[in-house]
């Protein structure tokens, strides 16, 4: 008899099945980094402004990744329902942390890679400040929206994908649960956007970080029930 | 007497106000087989899903491999193989590529997608995307993945579909009688099923209308069945 695998083994193999599958379809990265830069370009003429500063350029990076995310949460568990990954994954002894796991970094990872596609196009169309001496700052806070981002769309994402309505499901739950993530990642970015750049408000980076904290532990002590018949 | 695989008593379930199955009791012995006849939304690929673990019963007793369920489904997680309708297969993904994947998920030895493979002759063909292999060759790919794990229980849901006599003959080994398995078949062909069978379980409407020893029906109350 096989022993219960390893959560490292098992979320390793599915970023790499995830990595393939994204890489022969090509469908979710390239829409998601499409959809921002298009949206920045529409800003750029929109706005007839292509030096924003301050909480406006913000609100305009922050907005449209999210939307962005929302299309990549719809997708990201699509495969698995449609050909069967769930049954699979039901049926194996694996642990369904590691399902969430393996999902969430998925999640990350896309996420990461538009966001090296499309935070510098959003400097070069949008933003009127050098972002050169802030990017450390920004770096991190992208990183915890980000988390926070794949612990919520991880739970959303599994929930909707078994409903009818995923289509609209998915944004419907979502985007409300991501809305704190915004603000609290649009408030950090306002100052890394100013001119001269000043530091991250501590209260915001604290509130953006027990947010992923909070919603990590919900994502793991619901995903069983999502899961399950 | 050999150990009960497989217990149910007054098993029953619901999908909304619909009964699927009702009062469905039957016992199978570890190594026997047993076959599920019926016609079209009779309950048959329900009663396989709560057997693999898939669907909760709503009411009565089900043991599987000695274990109670839903509760103690963990327990028998892994040591269950499922043939289904659909293979469980990333058509994105290669015959070695989704058996890698498998294996993983089941603890299960890499080395043995290639001895799957070759034993139900994919191997030459097991590095491209399953979407570009024909529905029999996917189906032989779905065998593998069954027996992955090497799963003392078996649940078949037609699992010659699309298979030539060719192909049938390479997976006979592997998920026929002589695989000493404990084995569930769902089955639209009467004749084929009860002849690899020991016990029979016909189900009409979600309700059992026949349990008898295969040696016992005849084709007179297998035809009641399909009425």
């Amino acid at each position: 008899m096989n022993g219960r695998p390893r959560t490292r083994t098992v979320v390793a193999a599915l970023l790499r099945k995830e990595a393939r599958v994204e890489l022969r379809t090509f469908e979710s990265i390239p829409a998601m980094t499409l959809f921002s830069v298009t949206t920045y370009v529409l800003f750029h003429f929109g706005l007839q402004e292509d030096s924003l500063t301050g909480n406006l350029a913000s609100g305009v990076l922050w907005v449209t990744l999210l939307f962005a995310a929302v299309l990549g949460i719809n997708r990201l568990f699509v495969a698995d329902d449609e050909q069967g990954g769930f049954d699979a994954f039901m049926l194996s002894p694996a642990s369904r942390g590691a399902l969430l796991f393996g999902k969430a970094a998925s999640l990350l990872a896309y996420l990461v890679v538009v966001e090296i596609v499309t935070v510098p196009a959003f400097a070069l169309l949008l933003l009127g400040v050098g972002i050169g001496q802030a990017l450390p700052d920004l770096l991190a806070v992208l990183g915890l929206a980000d988390l926070g981002v794949a612990a919520i769309g991880t739970l959303v994402g599994a929930l909707a994908v078994r409903t009818r309505a995923r289509d609209l499901l998915g944004p419907l739950l979502s985007l409300p649960l991501l809305v704190p993530v915004v603000i609290a990642a649009a408030r950090l970015s306002t100052p890394l956007f100013s001119h001269p750049a000043a530091a991250l408000p501590a209260r915001w980076l604290v509130t953006l970080a027990l947010y992923d904290l909070v919603f990590a532990v919900i994502a793991f002590a619901l995903f069983d029930f999502l899961l399950e018949d | 007497m050999r150990a009960a695989a497989l217990q149910l008593r007054e098993v029953t379930r619901r999908y909304g106000e619909r009964t699927a199955l009702a009062d469905v009791s039957f016992t199978l012995e570890e190594g026997a087989t047993l076959a599920v006849l019926g016609p079209n939304g009779a309950g048959k690929t329900t009663l396989l899903r709560m057997l693999a673990t898939l669907l909760r019963p709503h009411g009565g007793e089900l043991r599987v491999l000695g274990h109670a369920l839903p509760d103690e489904g963990w327990a028998v997680r892994g040591r269950i193989g499922l043939l289904g309708h659909e293979p469980l297969l990333y058509r994105e993904l290669s015959a070695r590529e989704n058996l890698a994947f498998h294996a993983a998920l089941n603890g299960a030895a890499a080395e043995r997608a290639g001895e799957l493979l070759r034993a139900v002759g994919i191997e030459r063909r097991g590095d491209e995307p399953l979407r570009t292999l024909s529905r029999g060759m996917v189906q032989r790919v779905a065998v593998c993945r069954a027996l992955l794990h090497d799963p003392p229980l078996l649940l078949l849901d037609e699992p010659r579909a699309n298979l030539d006599p060719a192909a049938s003959e390479l997976v006979e080994p592997l998920i026929g009688r002589s695989s000493g398995r404990t084995r569930v078949i769902v089955s639209h062909d009467p004749a084929g099923a009860l002849a690899e069978a020991d016990l029979v379980l016909g189900l009409v409407r979600g309700r059992p209308a026949l349990l008898a020893a295969a040696g016992e029906v005849d084709a007179a109350a297998v035809r009641e069945l399909y009425r």
